[in-house]
């Protein structure tokens, strides 16, 4: 779908901040409020805003803390479709937080979350490898979180702003 | 000591001016929880690949001298950028320094162009440093002033009528601190025709060419004719979000170089050394950041100029940098009465106009490089503010007719 230069405008201020309001995103983007509303319920529409999610530290949380996991899967593709019917099936698990399709070494790569090892270790072992054509799995656990989509985890040094209150 | 310590202070130092600025930060500087719109500089930090870069020419050993006129290999990627950048060619070997800060630059041409006496044009409202630097080349500082009828562009009418048969050059600085006024093409067009015109020469401040947001940035060393008699002074803090790193550039004829060259090789012999290898990073890699930024001062621009005329601040719409200059008329208050009780009422830090000339007065200026959510609290507090001025928010006739 092709859009116009407002449209494209108003999809990368919310992509920033989906929290601005129309108010505001209309005066950044020199267009009225009523454009920045139907322009958000147009992209909704056509799921080009697919949702909007927030980024969430649970490891500062007590009690909130899980375990992810990332798996490389090999998988032997189905005639007539491909990799979409394996994928399918591994997505479908409420646990599986992402799953791609990679070129190199190995087919999809997933991500799982789980509250325990056991729980990631069952989902390998009785779930996935026991799907038809899924041929290997490597499961590799997350030890810590730096950088998730973008946001650098506990702020980072650039966060701070060192300027001199008044400057020339 | 035999006298009083005043005794030894020179003259030059006793007759410089205090920048009007201090006095503001002193203010400032003092008290909790202010929003700062007072800032001249980018809220970026140095994008990461350059400051990686500089950290690696540090491991690497580099801590030597460079050539005066620095790292050839910098001079080459400047000579490229402000070919791609602006269509104007310099050669790296005997035509481009690289500086301690534009300021530094600008520093060098007027000491390398002035005689005792020679008067210089400076438009104004203007950044500091500039009236200051003329005068301790020996020179003689001509305000030039705009008014906010035109957007603070300067017409070629108000140059001539301060020209003089003492004077030696003209100062530009488009897009301008503190208006954030930008000059067209066609409007660098008809300053060239009084330049040619009464021979004169161009000291060119680009430093913020990378901060222009709605016609394509002109150089005014790409004019025609004009090459021959501009010097061209640009930098990395502004585009680049490299203000502590002072490193500026300037490029102009050889034989201008040549003569800012022998001072420079001995007040400064040259620019940090580490410092110039993060800008050969800058200068090769850094354009999807550098448009980055820009898109997002350009929105934060919009916001703000919008929504002080909403609030009662009539407001021109800067084509540049990152800096709205509204007027304050309407509140009958002067500059600096309006900013002090700004601060002081809402905790919220303008510049007052006043400083960057006479024709400043009656103006404030807002630097929008501060977060959206900072910016958004800003103007409420200034709302506020004026509503005990009784000015009233005016939302019907909202300011989208003057875009």
């Amino acid at each position: 779908m092709k859009l116009n230069s407002e449209e494209l405008e108003i999809l990368k201020i919310i992509e920033e901040n989906h929290k601005a309001s129309a108010e505001t995103i209309a005066l950044m983007a020199l267009t009225s409020e009523e454009t920045v509303k139907n322009t958000i319920k147009k992209l909704e529409d056509e799921k080009i805003i697919m949702s909007y999610p927030t980024l969430i530290d649970w490891t500062k949380v007590d009690g909130q803390e899980s375990i992810i996991a990332m798996i490389d899967v090999k998988v032997t593709p189905k005639r007539g479709v491909g990799f979409d019917d394996v994928a399918e099936r591994i997505y479908r698990f409420p646990e599986v937080s992402s799953l791609y399709l990679m070129s190199g070494a190995y087919d999809l790569s997933i991500t799982i979350e789980g509250k325990t090892m056991n729980q990631i270790a069952a989902f390998v072992s009785e779930k996935l490898s026991t799907i038809d054509n899924v041929v290997s799995t490597t499961t590799h656990f997350m030890l810590k979180k730096y950088k998730h989509d973008g946001v650098i985890f506990d702020g980072g040094a650039d966060d701070k702003d060192r300027r001199m209150v008044v400057t020339p | 000591m035999k006298h009083d310590v005043a005794y030894y202070i020179s003259q030059t130092a006793k007759d410089l001016q205090p920048s009007g600025i201090r006095k503001f930060f002193d203010l400032a500087a003092g008290m909790k929880d202010v929003i700062s719109l007072g800032v001249g500089e980018p809220d970026f930090v140095t994008p990461w690949n350059i400051r990686e870069a500089a950290i690696l020419s540090l491991e690497q050993g580099s801590t030597s001298y460079t050539a005066n006129a620095g790292l050839l290999e910098l001079r080459e990627e400047i000579s490229a950028y402000l070919g791609r950048r602006f269509g104007v060619a310099y050669n790296p070997k005997n035509q481009i320094i690289v500086t301690v800060g534009a300021s530094q630059a600008l520093d060098l041409a007027f000491r390398a162009i002035l005689n005792q006496g020679d008067e210089v044009l400076i438009v104004e409202p203007a950044f500091v440093s500039y009236a200051p630097l003329v005068s301790l080349a020996g020179g003689k500082p001509i305000a030039v002033s705009t008014s906010a009828e035109n957007g603070f562009k300067v017409t070629p009418e108000q140059i001539e009528q301060a020209i003089s048969e003492k004077t030696r050059a003209l100062l530009l600085c488009f897009p301008n601190n503190p208006t954030g006024t930008s000059l067209n093409k066609a409007e660098l067009m008809e300053i060239a025709n009084i330049i040619e015109k009464h021979d004169l020469l161009v000291v060119s401040d680009e430093i913020y060419a990378e901060l222009t947001y709605d016609e394509t940035f002109t150089s005014f060393a790409a004019i025609p004719g004009m090459y021959e008699r501009t010097i061209l002074i640009n930098g990395f803090s502004k585009g680049f979000a490299m203000t502590g790193w002072r490193l500026g550039m300037l490029a102009a004829p050889k034989e201008f170089v040549e003569a800012m060259l022998k001072i420079f090789q001995y007040t400064t012999l040259c620019a940090p050394t580490m410092l110039q290898y993060g800008a050969i990073e800058a200068l090769r890699n850094t354009y999807h950041e550098v448009e980055s930024m820009q898109r997002s001062y350009r929105r934060r621009r919009n916001y703000v100029v919008q929504t002080l005329n909403n609030i009662g601040l009539d407001c021109h719409t800067p084509g540049g940098a990152f800096y709205v200059f509204p007027s304050i008329r309407a509140t009958g208050l002067t500059s600096e009465q309006f900013a002090e009780e700004l601060l002081m009422q809402e905790k919220v830090a303008v510049v007052p106009g006043n400083v960057f000339g006479e024709s400043g007065e009656g103006y404030i200026r807002c630097s929008y490089a501060t977060s959206m959510p900072q910016l958004q609290e800003a103007l409420k507090r200034m709302q506020r503010f004026l509503e005990t001025k009784g000015i009233m928010r005016d939302r019907e006739a909202g300011a989208l007719s003057q875009l």
